[in-house]
């Protein structure tokens, strides 16, 4: 489904990226995970061609992302994205922030995108919110209806680039809820995030990324069992620590 | 002590607002005009092309840099026979003709600046989030950040436009009759130049003014 195959990305003289390798199958979770200035990120914006490579090739169904003939536009339509702060459209009601590009990009009529949307809302529990603005939602149902967003498009996949990290704690899990149940229907998701407890729950891999280059990737028994690298033993053993004063 | 006398107000009241509605007219037209040239040429600043981008740059600088009282006298002096030479006898009134292209190409430089700033204001996220959906460049623009940055600017184009208001009052230089030259030539016939002035002062102080309460009230809306 996603193969990435020696991504290098310099910005200028600084490498951010070191020959990176990934495959994430059909039906797959990938949780990628490493502490921050790792490049985790940038990789994952790399996917859907939000940030340029230098080196190597990303595929997407056999369609390279990178390739001059490629067009990006209708690649991305069909990879969802779910960023970091939400980046709902905030001059349009919520129900509009689902419709608009799949009136605009895939040409679909009004009513018949909005019965998508209604479905989505419904499915992240925020049926009742359709005619609000997305500032007159908490940050939790804001991402929730950015994750509705990207897959009113019927993403093949989702991308997710740490998409609870500006939550506050009460909220992360309504989100991650609803990211466990897209899981368990069997989308394709790659997600960068710091989140263990969700890796643990519905993760099939784990990659993890430290200086740019994917120091390990392995099914998440074996990660959390014995992580093959000192570099990702001291990782775990902060967040868990962390998580553990939280809990 | 000075001596008012303002009999010969009232009996210019007709002409003055004669006077005011080209005044409005010009203002208008430039407002209009100026907005949809000054939004392309923000665009071709920021579309990224070497080539766009510079010329953008240089209309820009360009108008900023020289004053207005110049750039009337030119298209007065360049319209006219410009308009000749592509369509023959011009119908319109040529005075007019030239203030407002002068007038309308002068706001775009202005215009372009607020609007570019105004886009540069939205998010770079915003534009990630219409890319990731989908979405052309274009589209984006249109759709995604052309909207937001428009609510972020109008109070800044209606500043804008209250000082284009007051500067219409430059046209004078090429002997048209808008307010201010109506006032100006009504005065100085009936020799009542101060008293005329000073009326028409209070005009342009009573309209800027309130628009600018107006302008005021609004941002505290939109900021709310």
């Amino acid at each position: 489904m996603i193969s990435i195959r020696k991504v290098s990305k310099w910005y200028g003289e600084f490498q951010v990226l070191k020959q990176c390798s990934a495959e994430v199958a059909g039906g797959e979770v990938v949780v990628v995970c490493g502490p921050s200035g790792s490049g985790k990120s940038t990789l994952i914006k790399c996917v859907n061609g939000l940030e340029a490579f230098q080196e190597g090739e990303i595929l997407i169904n056999d369609l390279s992302v990178g390739a001059r003939k490629t067009n990006l536009s209708e690649l991305r339509s069909r990879v969802g994205m779910v960023f970091q702060h939400f980046e709902l459209f905030p001059h349009l009601k919520v129900i509009q922030n689902l419709t608009i590009a799949q009136c605009k990009v895939l040409g679909r009529k009004n009513e018949e995108a909005t019965e998508k949307a209604l479905k989505l809302l419904e499915m992240v529990g925020l049926t009742t919110h359709a005619q609000k603005f997305p500032a007159q939602l908490s940050g939790g149902q804001q991402q929730r209806v950015a994750i509705a967003r990207a897959l009113a498009m019927d993403p093949v996949a989702m991308l997710f680039d740490e998409p609870t990290s500006a939550l506050d704690p009460e909220m992360i899990k309504e989100v991650l809820d609803v990211m466990v149940v897209l899981a368990q229907k069997g989308m394709t998701m790659m997600v960068v995030t710091h989140e263990m407890g969700f890796a643990r729950e519905v993760a099939n891999r784990v990659i993890f990324m430290d200086h740019g280059e994917v120091v390990e990737d392995r099914p998440k028994t074996d990660f959390f069992k014995s992580p093959g690298t000192d570099r990702a033993q001291q990782f775990l053993s902060k967040i868990l620590s962390h998580g553990a004063e939280q809990g | 002590m000075y001596e008012f006398d303002w009999s010969s107000i009232p009996g210019a009241l007709p002409f003055l607002w004669q006077g005011m509605q080209r005044t409005l007219e010009i203002t208008a037209v430039a407002i209009v005009v100026g907005i949809v040239l000054g939004t392309v040429i923000a665009l071709l600043r920021l579309s990224g092309n070497w080539a766009l981008s510079n010329l953008a740059t240089f209309y820009v600088n360009g108008f900023r840099s020289v004053p207005l009282v110049m750039v009337l006298l030119w298209f007065y002096l360049l319209v006219p026979q410009l308009i000749s030479n592509l369509m023959g006898q011009p119908s319109m009134d040529i005075r007019l003709l030239s203030a407002f292209v002068a007038f309308a190409l002068f706001e775009a430089s202005y215009y372009a600046e607020i609007i570019r700033a105004g886009i540069q204001s939205v998010s770079r996220g915003q534009v990630s989030a219409g890319l990731a959906l989908g979405m052309t460049k274009g589209q984006t623009m249109r759709l995604i950040l052309l909207p937001q940055a428009f609510r972020r600017m109008i109070p800044l184009l209606l500043t804008q436009a209250i000082i284009l208001f007051q500067d219409t009052s430059l046209v004078y230089v090429i002997g048209l009759a808008e307010f201010f030259g109506v006032a100006y030539n009504t005065g100085n016939r009936d020799g009542t130049l101060v008293e005329m002035l000073l009326f028409a002062g209070a005009v342009y102080f009573v309209i800027s003014f309130s628009a600018s309460m107006l302008v005021r009230a609004l941002q505290a809306k939109l900021a709310s």
